[in-house]
């Protein structure tokens, strides 16, 4: 019932394809520098590498430990694929939790990336907000979850809430497989420490700098590869003002 | 498109064709000499970026770290891309209250932080390859499209966008899908010219040995 109300909505929704927005909307902005601030100091207590050690811990550990997190995050991707009106990603990602599940032990290993080119298509529901026409909202950063919009806010609460894996697992396994999912990305904010660190703790302004990556790689993401060529900088035709 | 002053092959009398082709070529000296926006074509964007690619691959694969690494970096970033515009497009609507001397030692003191905060960066890239896909014309300049294969990555895109307003091809800003190095570099100098109350000065001896 859903998913066809969720695919008659998409239908209407690519009609009325908004065009992505530009620039940035921060009403919030002190309030989201408070998150912030209180988002940093969380990761440096945590995850920050202690100086002399690599920011980037990237070795077989922390990339199984990522793959089970991210594989039982799949069948809520193929759920949302579907809700977009979009069978493709929704058949790749099903095949790719089907053979990482079993040939890849549990998703600790990823041969359907490795030697089936079945390479994880990512979407939430934020994403299934925007293909059914919802506009992006403030911009906001999120506790613990970082930065986001209020469309993308609304569709994390969504994907938790939805989470078809809690669904289907009972008790101990449901408790096992939410664990896993945060180990996932406790390794993966590690593998990626480098980038990560140097946008939190090397920047002048680390709030700025992330809202900014953020909003320009979401909006990357939901625009599909068209590109914008009229919002495209042109520091010659007016180099100061952009 | 034909390129200005190709000859066309319409049957004409003599001295028509005399005088339309003066006119073909004064109009193509009003294109070439002060370099207009048809002198740089795709191939030429292309190559530009073939080479700037090819470059930084054998850089990554010197074995070379730190600062020997980061020189090497600044020197490719020197030949290849729009170094003095980069800085004052970073550098906002400051630059505009910058005297020449302030910019000058701005665009130096720019141009090695970058090679820093991005050589650094570049060691997540050994082992990677760029392949240039192809170029196409946005308002005036070429956008190069290369696709970076990672491994235990998915592949993604670069695009490069290159102008010959310089007076030479050279690069202006990349794109690592999506994220704008034009965009980012002005927010993070606006925010350090910020935290230095507008004092370009202090911006550019801290810039000296940032990133």
């Amino acid at each position: 019932m859903a998913l066809a109300m969720g695919l008659a909505l998409a239908g209407c929704g690519e009609m009325a394809a908004r065009p992505q927005p530009t620039g940035i909307n921060d009403p919030y902005e002190s309030a989201n520098r408070r998150v912030h601030a209180f988002n940093k100091g969380f990761d440096t207590a945590v995850f920050k590498a202690r100086p002399g050690h690599p920011r980037t811990i990237d070795n077989g550990f922390t990339r199984s430990v990522t793959n089970v997190g991210n594989n039982l995050g799949l069948p809520g991707k193929v759920v949302n694929s579907l809700l977009q009106g979009r069978p493709e990603p929704a058949v790749k990602n099903t095949f790719r939790f089907l053979i990482n599940s079993t040939v890849g032990l549990a998703g600790i290993f990823d041969p359907a990336g490795s030697s089936f080119s079945l390479p994880e298509t990512d979407t939430d529901f934020g994403e299934t907000l925007a293909v059914w026409g919802m506009g992006e909202g403030a911009y906001m950063e999120l506790p613990f979850f970082g930065p986001s919009t209020e469309r993308d806010a609304a569709g994390r609460i969504v994907d938790i809430a939805m989470n078809p894996v809690g669904a289907v697992l009972k008790g101990s396994d449901a408790t096992a497989a939410t664990v896993a999912r945060l180990a996932g990305k406790a390794a993966e904010r590690k593998r990626f420490g480098e980038t990560v660190e140097s946008i939190l703790y090397d920047s002048a302004d680390s709030y700025a700098q992330s809202r900014l990556l953020y909003l320009q790689s979401r909006r990357y993401q939901l625009g599909g590869k068209e590109n914008n060529d009229a919002q495209a900088w042109d520091p010659y035709a007016d180099p100061y003002a952009q | 498109m034909p390129r200005p002053g190709t000859p066309m092959p319409t049957p004409m009398r003599n001295d028509r064709r005399r005088l339309l082709g003066a006119g073909l070529a004064a109009f193509a000296g009003l294109l070439v000499a002060p370099r207009g926006a048809f002198a740089l074509d795709d191939t030429q964007a292309r190559a530009l970026i073939s080479r700037a690619v090819t470059e930084v691959n054998s850089a990554i694969d010197s074995g070379k770290t730190g600062q020997p690494l980061y020189d090497l970096f600044e020197s490719i970033f020197v030949r290849f891309a729009d170094v003095p515009t980069i800085a004052r497009s970073a550098l906002g609507t400051a630059s505009r209250s910058a005297s020449g001397a302030q910019m000058a030692a701005f665009t130096t003191a720019f141009r090695g932080y970058i090679s820093r905060k991005y050589g650094k960066r570049f060691r997540e890239f050994i082992g990677a390859r760029f392949e240039v896909q192809g170029a196409r014309l946005v308002k005036g300049f070429y956008e190069v499209k290369t696709v970076a294969y990672l491994q235990g990555q998915a592949p993604f895109e670069v695009l490069w966008h290159v102008s010959d307003k310089s007076g030479k091809d050279l690069f202006f800003n990349i794109i690592i899908e999506g994220v704008n190095m034009l965009a980012a570099e002005r927010t993070e100098i606006g925010a350090m010219l910020d935290a230095r109350h507008g004092d370009i000065d202090a911006l550019i001896k801290d810039l000296k040995t940032a990133g």
